[in-house]
């Protein structure tokens, strides 16, 4: 497993892309309002990028790919996170890298 | 992630990156609908499928084989297929569909087009340059294999010297209006919907329909490109008493169907949700992307009948139809 409270993957995510899962507030409004009814979208997901446990995120890879892209959490999102471009780029970059 | 679900992907990007589009189909099959119209070729304003309506009873075809394997199947055919299909369009060996389906979905395009004709928008068509816009793969996360296709449609609206596209999907739509000026430096198209380009004309009411309707907006449009006023009031327009489901308008609830090509399971689970908040209302919806339609009508079975906006505003608008895209006429 990565290592705790690690920058690295995020810091490679904003290499790639606009990312700005850091403003996430933990409410679970995203999880609430997702059609999916995926407990781990995006919410924990994203907890995990920011912790930068990518094995985690990579072990996840179907609800990675299985999100709508609908933007129904970010209709929500009270951080105004922008939800389906960051779950754009992680697909981008869990193509990208290895396997 | 699963290596298997990165060859499936592979196989999307390579097909749009050899071939122009993530299904590729023949330009003869792709521009067929517009064979009695007569549109000028090219122009500054052009109306832009992306082959969007065209591909649907492919992708349908290829998906139910995929229910029938069941979910992630494309992704289990993993290397070995895509290996095949850069030496072969796979595509064109396994996805046949009959000419009835064809036309169904052909006749949106043929619709859109009289629509713009009768509100006195002038247009021409790329034919077999209506390329694919990449909306599948950009979603998919194959950005490489996007970024190089949205410069190649960019050449070709250079070298036709198109100023303003008229697009007929959300997806389409979106891609070019929203993503291509963030993929190419310097594109500075101007894209519109129909449904935008026709709201803001008077347009002339020959037949006003009658009846209640239940509106499914797209996600894409809704949330995307906010396309939400514009349906309603051409169906007000068209003579129907337009009714709201629950999740309406920024509140939609997406239809599936952006799972189904790598998850069918997925995606009809969440079509059958929505199907209920639909029949709830009415027994007549109105959709206005392809992949909402063909979802939310395989998960209906029957139950809810659905047809594309373009459809109604036929019925009501246009004077002279060409005679084999009259509603229910499956010729092909």
């Amino acid at each position: 497993m990565s290592t705790l409270l690690s920058r690295a993957l995020v810091d490679e995510l904003h290499q790639l892309g606009e990312f700005d899962a850091e403003a996430c507030l933990n409410c679970g409004i995203c999880s609430a309002t997702c059609p999916l009814g995926i407990d781990l979208l995006p919410r924990r997901l994203f907890r995990y990028v920011v912790l930068g446990l990518g094995s985690r995120v990579r072990e996840q890879s179907e609800a990675v790919f299985s999100c709508l892209l609908c933007r129904a959490c970010e209709a929500s999102c009270p951080a105004g996170v922008h939800i389906t471009e960051n779950v754009r780029l992680l697909r981008r970059w869990l193509l990208e890298g290895g396997p | 992630m699963a290596l298997a679900t990165r060859d499936a992907i592979g196989i999307l990007a390579d097909n749009l990156h050899k071939r122009g589009s993530v299904l590729p189909i023949s330009a003869r099959r792709a521009t067929q609908w517009a064979r009695e119209l007569n549109l000028p070729r090219g122009g500054e304003t052009v109306l832009y499928t992306g082959m969007m309506y065209q591909l649907i009873p492919y992708i349908e075809r290829l998906v139910s084989l995929e229910e029938r394997l069941g979910d992630s199947s494309l992704a289990r055919l993993g290397g070995l297929a895509r290996r095949v299909n850069r030496l072969v369009n796979g595509i064109a060996l396994v996805a046949r569909p009959p000419a009835g389906e064809r036309a169904e979905y052909d006749r949106v395009p043929a619709n859109v087009a009289r629509l713009l004709q009768q509100a006195g928008v002038e247009f021409g068509y790329l034919y077999e340059d209506d390329l694919y816009a990449g909306a599948l793969t950009y979603d998919l996360g194959a950005q490489e294999a996007v970024a190089a296709h949205a410069r190649r449609v960019a050449g070709v609206f250079g070298e036709h010297g198109v100023r303003e596209v008229i697009t007929i999907d959300p997806h389409t739509t979106t891609m070019l209006r929203s993503v291509y000026p963030k993929l190419l430096d310097g594109f500075d198209v101007r894209v519109r919907s129909y449904l935008e380009v026709l709201a803001e004309r008077d347009l002339p009411l020959d037949a006003p329909l009658a009846g209640e309707v239940v509106v499914h907006d797209s996600c894409v449009y809704a949330r995307y490109e906010n396309v939400i006023e514009e349906p309603r009031q051409l169906l007000a327009a068209a003579g129907l008493t337009v009714r709201e489901p629950a999740n309406a308008r920024t509140s939609t609830w997406c239809c599936g169907g952006p799972a189904e090509s790598l998850y069918p399971a997925k995606a009809a689970a969440v079509a059958a949700k929505r199907v209920e908040q639909l029949r709830a209302v009415a027994p007549d919806c109105v959709t206005m992307c392809p992949i909402c339609l063909v979802n939310l009508r395989k998960a209906a079975n029957g139950t809810v009948r659905f047809r594309d906006i373009s459809e109604y505003l036929t019925e009501a608008l246009v004077r002279e139809q060409v005679p084999w895209v009259k509603a229910g006429d499956t010729r092909p």
